[in-house]
């Protein structure tokens, strides 16, 4: 630039990762590699009713007979899952009766990362579900939840206190035989939330699960499963950090939601992995089959996700419309700076009658990020007077990054009604400048024109989040265009 | 207030600026006229601090200090302001979070106390009244579909509210029906005070009409080639700027 300053852009995106620090934590590992041996060792380590390792094994056979997808817009180099630890755990020595017996500095981790697990210091009006490496730590607001008839646990004591409901919805949304990571998690899955809100009860407080991986080497899988019966709602938030490292780290997980008559299910994702240094290495390989399921009438489930970490994202959180007039919404934000990938969007199938689906995409590509939305809207023959709003936003930052909008429509009939809008943009000179002139600090003023651009998507968010998500979206993008 | 020194300024290897010297006092108000290309645009925007330009040779003095050597964000909390010619969109921004951002960074600098929500927003309505400008215009996103009186109308609201000792206008009258002129010239009337200086930049003697200038300087081929009162406008008006330019060759000669 003239009077050699450097370009405005250069200098917002140069900020390191706050999550990346490592906790000195004793763990439980099993030894690295992927077999039958390993899968009835990690049942055997959770104390699984006979039909899960039955479930898993089976998951595993099919997986070996399947290969990875290559279909994606995202390129990195094989992975050997056989160099992958699949279950690595916070070693105790007791079972834990209270929240003042998490090994210290697993609870330190999560106090550093602005969790504390101690009830009174949280947010009131939520109970999360800590969860680091292959187990759960911690649950709070178990009573509450419980007074109110939520179930609200982590999903391996689930298998051992409510078998009945896990055998009845695990995999009734996602089959291990949907895709290759599916059948991955299926297999070796470790832990993750479960949530089952009875017929007609709201949910008292929103619920939160926080994902940390810690330990080298160590893949992440979890699984999460929400059901809401009849006339049943739940807000439901998850949160995720890693350490930096050189070496990738492969997380597969799976969310099913399943939503009854009249029951409604929201969705949050804030997802902040570790995104690799700003050369592209490290970070973490984030491979997600997310769905949900419309089962009941008048049913909604909402996805909303902000996508700021990993190094590649994969991940299409869909919902199946299945009954009348139930509705699907998908609301992202992902962002790919230095050389983060993201592939990322929805399938919305609409097969009930009078179903309507909405999808707010916004994507934002910086450095040399490459985003990519990937979307499907279906409606059956029989999903008369049908309705899919679908816009898709880009921003770009600087000249090297990339944006892709690969929109996939198929109407089955003629009663039905599809739109489409789709804009790019990219943050100018012009727009900084103003900004400036009226005393906006570079770095805010780019904050203010991202978080902009993100608004339709931030305000689904449950308040709390919303700023978080926002405060994440300013700090991920410095460092980022050139 | 403002004194520029042989102000030379390029972009790439145009020189567009070739030895500006400018004096502006406290509470003056100073219009610069000037055909299309003369640098009047480049001018204000070296000032307010756009990157893109070179300055060849010369120099800016506001309020004593080296203008030129501050971000351009430290120039506005300092107290400069440009009214922007074009001003830009920022989707998804309400005018009143923008502009409480830039206010409480200014009170940042100043080392006072950042207003809270609700103080901001009855400061800012106590400005909108000021300048006679529709409050609604703050629940509306930046300049965004706004019509082009409107987006001037919100750049004097802008003014209001930072309160700015150099204010720049680049043409804010230009695409204004008659109605919008006398509001924003009204805007920047009761702007006008013994401690604040106006820059007013314009093609037309129809904007002096309403805001009244102390002086009014000829910038040609980016030079000053006259000065003058007040009535220097009209005769420009009436003779044109050839006569100006034709004037300033027989003084050189």
């Amino acid at each position: 630039m003239a009077n050699g300053k450097p370009d405005v852009l250069n200098q917002i995106t140069e900020r390191e990762y706050q999550y990346g620090f490592v906790s000195e934590v004793e763990a439980d590992q099993i030894p690295k590699g992927l077999n039958e041996e390993i899968i009835t060792l990690i049942s055997q380590k959770k104390k699984e009713p006979a039909f899960l390792l039955e479930f898993r094994l089976k998951a595993y056979r099919h997986w070996l007979k399947m290969r990875e997808p290559q279909w994606a817009n995202v390129h990195y180099p094989p992975i050997n899952y056989q160099d992958i630890v699949y279950y690595s755990a916070p070693k105790s020595k007791k079972k834990l009766s209270s929240m003042d017996e998490v090994d210290p500095e697993v609870r330190k981790t999560f106090e550093k990362l602005g969790i504390p697990l101690e009830e009174q210091k949280m947010l009131s009006n939520v109970a999360v579900d800590a969860v680091f490496d292959s187990v759960s730590v911690a649950t709070t607001f178990k009573k509450t939840l419980s007074d109110a008839g939520v179930i609200f646990c982590p999903f391996s004591e689930a298998a051992i206190e409510h078998p009945d409901l896990v055998e009845k919805y695990l995999g009734s949304v996602v089959p291990y035989t949907d895709n290759f990571f599916a059948a991955l998690n299926s297999a070796v899955f470790s832990d993750g939330s479960f949530c089952y809100v009875p017929k007609g009860v709201r949910c008292p407080m929103e619920l939160s699960t926080y994902f940390r991986i810690n330990a080298k080497e160590t893949g992440q899988f979890e699984r999460t499963l929400i059901i809401a019966e009849e006339g049943a709602s739940v807000s439901y938030l998850e949160g995720c950090t890693a350490p930096m490292r050189d070496e990738n780290q492969l997380h597969a997980a799976i969310v099913e939601l399943v939503a009854l008559d009249n029951a409604q299910i929201k969705y949050s994702t804030i997802q902040n992995w570790y995104p690799g240094d700003k050369n592209g290495k490290g970070g973490i390989y984030n491979f997600v089959t997310k769905r949900g399921k419309c089962q009941g009438k008048n049913s909604k489930i909402s996805w909303t996700q902000v996508e700021t970490g990993s190094a590649i994202t994969w991940k299409y959180p869909s919902c199946l419309l299945l009954g009348d007039n139930s509705i699907g919404e998908f609301y992202s934000v992902a962002l790919a700076n230095h050389y983060q990938q993201a592939d990322t969007g929805t399938k919305m199938i609409h097969i009930g009658k009078n179903t309507k689906s909405t999808i707010i995409s916004k994507g934002i590509s910086a450095g040399h990020g490459q985003n990519t939305y990937r979307g499907l809207v279906k409606i059956a023959k029989g999903a008369e007077s049908s309705r899919n709003y679908s816009q898709c936003d880009s921003l770009l930052m600087g000249n090297l990054c990339g944006a892709h909008t690969f929109p996939t429509l198929e109407v089955g009939n003629t009663s039905s009604q599809i739109e489409h809008e789709a804009t790019t943009s990219k943050i100018g000179e012009d727009q900084l400048f103003y900004l400036r002139s009226r005393g906006l600090s570079a770095e805010d003023a780019v904050g203010l024109i991202v978080n902009g651009f993100c608004k339709e998507v931030f305000q689904e968010l449950p308040i709390e989040f919303a700023v978080e998500a926002h405060k994440l979206l300013s700090i991920s993008l410095e460092g980022a265009v050139g | 207030m403002l004194e520029i020194k042989n102000l030379c300024a390029k972009i790439g290897d145009k020189q567009i600026l070739k030895g500006i010297n400018l004096t502006v006092k406290a509470g003056e108000v100073h219009a610069i006229m000037g055909p299309n290309g003369s640098g009047k645009s480049t001018l204000s925007y070296i000032l307010a601090g756009r990157e893109g330009y070179e300055v060849t040779d010369g120099q800016v003095l506001y309020e004593g200090k080296d203008l030129l050597s501050m971000p351009t964000e430290v120039r506005s909390r300092e107290g400069v302001f440009l009214a922007f010619q074009y001003p830009v969109e920022i989707h998804g921004v309400t005018n009143k979070y923008f502009l409480k951002a830039a206010v409480n960074a200014k009170l940042k600098h100043q080392g006072k106390t950042e207003m809270s929500a609700g103080q901001f927003l009855s400061f800012v309505k106590e400005k909108a009244k000021t300048v006679e400008m529709d409050e609604a215009l703050l629940s509306r996103q930046v300049n965004a579909g706004f019509s082009g009186g409107e987006k001037k109308r919100n750049e004097i609201l802008q003014m209001a509210a930072l309160e700015p000792k150099l204010a720049i206008l680049d043409e804010t009258d230009s695409g204004l029906d008659i109605d919008a002129l006398k509001i924003v010239s009204h805007g920047i009337n009761v702007m006008r005070g013994p401690q604040r200086s106006f820059l007013v930049i314009t093609h037309y003697q129809r904007l002096l009409d309403y805001v009244v200038p102390d002086f009014v300087h000829v910038l040609s081929d980016g030079r000053i080639i006259r000065s003058g009162g007040k009535e220097l406008a009209y005769q420009l008006e009436k003779e044109g700027y050839a006569w100006a330019k034709e004037e300033f060759a027989g003084l050189k000669g």
